[in-house]
């Protein structure tokens, strides 16, 4: 035992040691960008930059909030995402219902559309859907965009739903049926409260697919009034190059601000729901 | 987009039969919604993308001309232009090595993570969910500004103030290659620490007894029990890695000659959306297509088993 204690140390040391080297490979970049993003032009543009926070700013937030179209593109994100969530988990949630519900020709046929369908790369689409869409003068629409998301949400929602609702044993909704409940009653009281930790997941799931979608709202969305805010900073990205990086920062922090602190609250929400077991009896 | 993995699988509830005979209509009545938009918005563009395909459809055919039918022509042309089988090496060789890096190094931060203390394992955890949060467009452009020729950190520490890291496209390729691995160890590291957290210690602790050292035990004990899951992360890194266009599209604009870096889902936009060449853009995405399925065949296959369980 005293011969094998320091390599045992030694092997936790050098274990804790890779553990704070990954720890700075995940986490430098992005200090870097919020860094970047407080800093003044003057303590940007140097070819030695100090690694620690010093003479800190909010000056490029601020130009960022006044420089054109930035709001307009927050608001056509918020829109687009919206209309995303909203539509995307009541479709997925009916289709659920009768995958996990209901015994019917045509459903493992569907169930393994949603599959393959995930399999197809969205980009091959671009080109089509453009035309399509173009067609239809749905192009520079919130709707066009939408409507193009919701597809390629869909498949993974309505395959994660149906896990939460077959999750929930029917004889629960039966037993309400016998207590008097109807049928849409035992289902709106028992299965749908049962299923809400997966709703929170996959809703969570559309809203971070169609925030940061960026081809298709490039392609589909090309006028500076219709652009959502990924295209929005890489157009100022593209137009400010070697100008302005604490204003291309500032810009990069927040469009990813409203992901992480959905990313933390899903990472808890889903283990939570997985944990929990809704249904302990 | 990105699609994650189906990780939630149901066990098949066995419903009474006759219980619903009433109700036959029912079903269909709720996955009509579904199936309008896969129709709508998937069925049908998928359907004009193997039409355009098989036209002439250029700038005249934007403008509302009719568009000829050509046949197999526009494959034929890309088929037989050796720039064609440049992308696809390329495009091949970037989504193998992405791949490779991003598998391997998931796995040791998985069993980093699995050897932590809980505190440090914490810590670890929290870096790698913020680093996975980081939308694909935010993470190109503060790698873009990590690299920047001018005032990019990179080169500071370096001391090579103006070396171009996007001229070149090797290093060019460099560059995409971290930003693809730095977005996908995260999801990887998490997947295979959850598999490996379901291994019995009793496993571990029999091998232990046996002489079996840290290596011995993740070849004859962790990874047989991990294969399904490595299988399935394999497949999906490939199949997000083949198709990748954020990071490619962001650099190539920042500064590097597009015709050296581009791969294929980049070339099928530049080709359609760059120069109003829809008929042939639209047969590299047809060939994109083809590849990505053959390529997650064997993912497909595994899922299905699963449904048939």
């Amino acid at each position: 035992m005293s011969v094998r204690t320091p390599t045992r140390r030694g092997r936790r040391v050098a274990l804790n040691v890779a553990g704070v080297v990954v720890t700075l490979i995940a986490l430098f970049p992005v200090y870097w960008m919020v860094l970047t993003a407080l800093r003044r032009p003057g303590d940007i543009k140097r070819p030695d930059p100090s690694l620690l926070p010093t003479g800190l700013t909010l000056d490029n937030f601020r130009r960022v909030f006044e420089r054109e179209h930035f709001w307009t593109s927050v608001r056509n994100s918020a829109m687009v995402t919206g209309i995303v969530v909203v539509l995307a988990l009541l479709i997925a949630f009916l289709a659920a219902v009768a995958l996990a519900r209901f015994r019917f020709r045509g459903r493992k046929a569907f169930l393994a559309t949603v599959l393959v369908v995930q399999m197809i790369p969205a980009e091959a689409l671009i080109i089509s859907l453009y035309r399509i869409l173009d067609g239809r003068h749905l192009t520079n629409t919130v709707i066009g965009l939408s409507l193009t998301y919701l597809v390629f949400v869909l498949p993974f929602t309505i395959w994660t739903l149906r896990g939460f609702v077959s999750g929930v044993p029917f004889e629960l909704e039966e037993a309400a049926m016998v207590d008097g409940a109807s049928r849409m009653g035992a289902f709106f009281r028992v299965t749908l409260p049962l299923v809400a930790p997966g709703l929170v997941a996959t809703g969570i799931f559309a809203f971070i697919q169609a925030w940061n979608e960026f081809i298709f709202a490039l392609v589909i969305m090309n006028r500076p009034e219709t652009q959502t805010a990924p295209v929005w900073l890489q157009s100022f990205n593209e137009g400010a190059r070697g100008t302005d990086w604490g204003g291309v920062m500032a810009g990069s922090t927040l469009l990813a601000l409203p992901v992480i602190v959905f990313f933390l609250i899903v990472q808890r929400r889903v283990a939570a729901g997985l944990t929990a077991g809704a249904v302990k009896g | 987009m990105t699609t994650h993995v189906p990780s939630v699988t149901a066990a098949a509830t066995p419903v009474a039969a006759g219980r619903r005979r009433r109700g036959a209509a029912l079903p269909y009545a709720l996955l009509a919604p579904a199936v309008a938009v896969l129709v709508l918005m998937l069925g049908y563009p998928l359907v004009r993308l193997v039409v355009m395909a098989l036209q002439e459809y250029g700038l005249p055919q934007v403008f509302g001309r009719p568009a000829p039918w050509v046949g197999v022509d526009n494959f034929r042309t890309i088929l037989g232009d050796s720039y064609f089988w440049t992308v696809l090496r390329r495009t091949v060789l970037f989504c193998a090595v992405n791949v490779a890096l991003t598998m391997v190094l998931g796995v040791l931060v998985a069993l980093l993570l699995d050897t932590l203390g809980t505190v440090m394992r914490l810590v670890v955890s929290a870096a790698l969910i913020i680093a996975w949060a980081i939308p694909p467009l935010t993470a190109t452009v503060l790698w873009q500004w990590m690299f920047d020729s001018q005032y990019g950190l990179v080169n500071a520490v370096l001391g090579r103030q103006g070396e171009s890291w996007l001229a070149d496209p090797l290093s060019f390729f460099a560059v995409a290659t971290i930003i693809v691995v730095w977005m996908g160890v995260p999801f990887v590291a998490f997947t295979v620490y959850a598999g490996l957290t379901q291994i019995p210690v009793e496993l571990h602790e029999a091998a232990m007894l046996d002489g079996a050292g840290f290596v011995d035990r993740f070849r004859y004990v962790s990874f047989p029990a991990l294969k399904p899951i490595l299988l399935i992360l394999t497949s999906l890194s490939i199949l997000w890695d083949f198709r990748v266009f954020t990071q490619i599209y962001v650099l190539q604009r920042a500064g590097s000659v597009t015709r050296d870096t581009n791969l294929l889902g980049v070339w099928s936009y530049n080709v359609s959306i760059g120069q109003n060449r829809y008929d042939i853009g639209a047969a590299i995405a047809i060939v994109m297509v083809l590849i990505t399925v053959l390529l997650t065949l064997t993912y497909l296959r595994a899922m299905l088993r699963q449904e048939d369980a």
